[in-house]
């Protein structure tokens, strides 16, 4: 490659997490400075840029000034890259569209409600074309190096499509519902090297649903292992609101 | 001599979150000089309404990445109380550790990512990669064990997967403990000594300014209080931890999606600086010799100092780790199950120190263990007033330097307090109305 990809880092409604995973490569951190440019990244340096090769973009849309920026970063990006769950399906943001937003509004600024702006936390893909994603919460940071050196070779990046039970099953885990608690990894995307129930936690679904979920299926699952049916969906929708409400209703 | 200054900073850079400074003097009298915050409200009330108690602190970290451990532990410690759940020593001892972890990974962040541009005239950290390679490669060595105590302990540094009420789902092996400590000792205290004389070069470039303010902090009679304590304001003195309501009363003013706070005064601090203000008289050896080499003095009224009491704090860390690890190896670690059987169902409230000051939790669950009201008050909100104060202290004073100098005078300022403004846009007080 004749020059080095200019990247751009954008952050909207999140907590940044994401970016500090970046941050928090500290063992590749040079290496990935020494090929690429990092143009513009306002949570790490000053500046700003008028075009880039590949954007990276963390966090969900939530107000009428993120529907303005989105859409100037996809004009100046060749390439645009959703980090982590709030970017790629809302992520736990989305929650709050759940319940009526006048509702949401007045708990929290009481009578100065109408003071800031607010809409439904939406996915970046619901308002602009997203070219890849980089999934979980925080982003996997062993899926953003995979996506991150296929861009900068040239090629295509490829997002898996089976299930965090795979993933277990190859680490030889014992079963999340054989230790008497519930997961959601039967619904939810691999790519994380089933990093949770691998030390002792549940998949709480932070990466997403696998195309075409069986969801009505994960209800009798969750139901059967003691939760009510209410708060099966209530945890199906964590990090996925957005998705499984559609279905629910 | 200017009387007319026009200063707006939109989206200013190294800090975490969207915040713009505005400064507008006309004819010699300020208008105003504010931290106006933009960041995007998130509503956490509502993904807390009707969540089951497991769900509590996986919701609560991801106000934050930088500060998900504080809200996380926090978080535990409030719904621990509210359900009656007895935790071991040995979780405590795990959790004051990953505390330690998370304390030096954010400072360390903070001195070396984010401030230390600005001491050497430069955007970033990115250009001092090429001018200054040791200390790029220190930083990041450094950062990278911080952030292995959370990945060790806890599962995963951002956002952690292992504490969960009443416990962890994994605890640590000996051999990873030790593996910790051999790192602490040869790689961290070396390279903290080195911290220490790096910062020595460049205390020029901390502007001279005071602004005598209420400071608030834990305070604990055994220990340097990171993990609880009582509330202690060096206007007022010491009172429990149930009178956070009162030490902080939250207010709303329309240029902030983030609620300000006030005591005792029209504003107060908290953080590094707060901290060491109120609990220096309990920091190891260490912490006590970098801040005499530092300069940073007991009753410390400049507030850019707080960079340096978070450096300073850092020896109080890698110290405190290594006691921590003694303990849990000589003691022998235990196998345990978290304890997740409520006792009752009723309030809780908990408050840690966290990087940028004393975060507050509280709760109140239902008898099925669903929460019915929450509340939270983040240390940036807290910070907001006093930032706002030190601008229209601080611009009269600078005032015949240029705008530039000015707007960089500010910028420091604000980075100074290294605020999150994620955390401090997103909770609140709330009740749900069935």
């Amino acid at each position: 490659m004749a020059d080095k990809p200019r990247v751009a880092i954008f952050d909207f409604t999140g907590c940044e997490g994401c970016e500090l995973n970046q941050l928090n490569f500290e063992d590749q951190l040079l290496d990935i400075l020494a090929h690429v440019d990092i143009v513009e990244w306002r949570e790490a340096m000053d500046g700003h840029a008028d075009e880039y090769d590949i954007a990276f973009v963390e966090g969900s849309l939530s107000t009428p000034d993120c529907i303005q920026r989105i859409h100037e970063v996809r004009r100046k990006a060749k390439v645009l890259v959703a980090l982590g769950a709030c970017a790629v399906q809302g992520g736990v943001n989305a929650v709050k569209n759940t319940h009526p937003i006048d509702e949401v509004r007045e708990e929290v600024y009481g009578q100065d409600k109408y003071l800031f702006p607010t809409l439904p936390a939406l996915p970046l893909s619901s308002v602009v074309k997203v070219d890849y994603n980089v999934r979980g919460c925080p982003m996997t940071q062993i899926e953003f190096l995979k996506v991150f050196t296929s861009l900068v070779m040239g090629k295509e990046p490829v997002e898996p499509e089976h299930s965090v039970c795979v993933e277990c099953k190859l680490k030889e885990n014992e079963c999340v519902f054989e230790r008497g608690m519930i997961c959601l990894g039967p619904v939810i995307r691999a790519g994380c090297d089933a990093q949770c129930p691998s030390v002792g936690q549940y998949c709480t679904g932070c990466r997403g649903l696998v195309p075409e979920p069986n969801l009505e299926g994960m209800e009798e699952i969750l139901v059967s292992h003691g939760l009510s049916v209410d708060e099966a969906w209530k945890r199906l929708e964590l990090y996925n609101a957005n998705e499984v409400e559609g279905v629910r209703s | 001599m200017s009387t007319n200054l026009d200063i707006n900073v939109k989206h200013l850079t190294r800090v975490e979150g969207h915040g713009n400074i505005v400064v507008n003097m006309k004819e010699g009298v300020l208008e105003k000089a504010q931290l106006e915050i933009v960041e995007a409200p998130r509503y956490f009330e509502a993904m807390l309404k009707g969540r089951s108690f497991h769900e509590a602190a996986i919701i609560t970290s991801r106000i934050c990445g930088i500060c998900s451990l504080g809200h996380q532990i926090t978080s535990l410690k409030t719904t621990e109380q509210a359900l009656g759940l007895e935790v071991s020593e040995q979780t405590v001892l795990l959790r004051k550790l990953l505390i330690h972890g998370a304390n030096l990974q954010s400072n360390i962040l903070h001195a070396y990512f984010l401030a230390a541009p600005d001491f050497l005239n430069v955007g970033s950290v990115f250009p001092l990669v090429g001018t200054h390679p040791e200390v790029v490669l220190r930083a990041l060595r450094m950062k990278r064990l911080a952030n292995d105590i959370g990945d060790v302990v806890s599962g995963r540094a951002v956002h952690p997967i292992t504490p969960v009420p009443g416990g962890f789902t994994r605890i640590p092996t000996a051999a990873e403990l030790l593996e910790l400590k051999r790192r602490l000792v040869e790689d961290m205290v070396p390279d903290f000594a080195a911290t220490v004389e790096t910062l020595k070069t460049l205390a020029g470039a901390i502007p001279a300014f005071e602004r005598d303010t209420e400071y608030i902090s834990l305070r604990s009679d055994d220990e340097y209080a990171m993990y609880d304590g009582d509330i202690c304001s060096t206007d007022t003195g010491r009172v429990p931890d149930s009178e956070y309501l009162r030490m902080s009363n939250e207010f709303i003013v329309p240029h902030s999606t983030s609620k300000h706070c006030k005591v005792n005064r029209s504003s107060y601090m908290v953080g590094a600086l707060a901290r060491w203000n109120n609990n220096h008289d309990k920091l190891c050896d260490l912490a006590k010799g970098a801040a005499e080499e530092l300069g940073l003095k007991p009753g410390c009224t400049n507030p850019y100092m707080n960079t340096i009491a978070q450096v300073v704090e850092c020896a109080h860390c890698v110290v405190d780790s290594l006691a921590i690890i003694d303990k849990l190896l000589g003691d022998g670690l235990k196998d345990e199950q978290p304890n997740q059987e409520p006792t009752r169902y009723g309030t809780g409230i908990g408050c840690t120190e966290v990087p940028r000051g004393i975060l507050y939790h509280e709760y109140e669950y239902d008898r099925q263990g669903r929460m019915v009201k929450a509340n939270c008050i983040i240390p940036t909100g807290q910070n907001l007033e006093n930032i706002d104060d030190d601008m229209k202290k601080l611009v009269p004073e600078i005032i015949d330097k240029s705008k530039e100098e000015i707007t960089l005078h500010l910028e420091m300022l604000v980075r100074a307090y290294d605020p999150c403004i994620s955390c401090s846009v997103h909770m609140l007080d709330v009740d749900f109305i069935e």
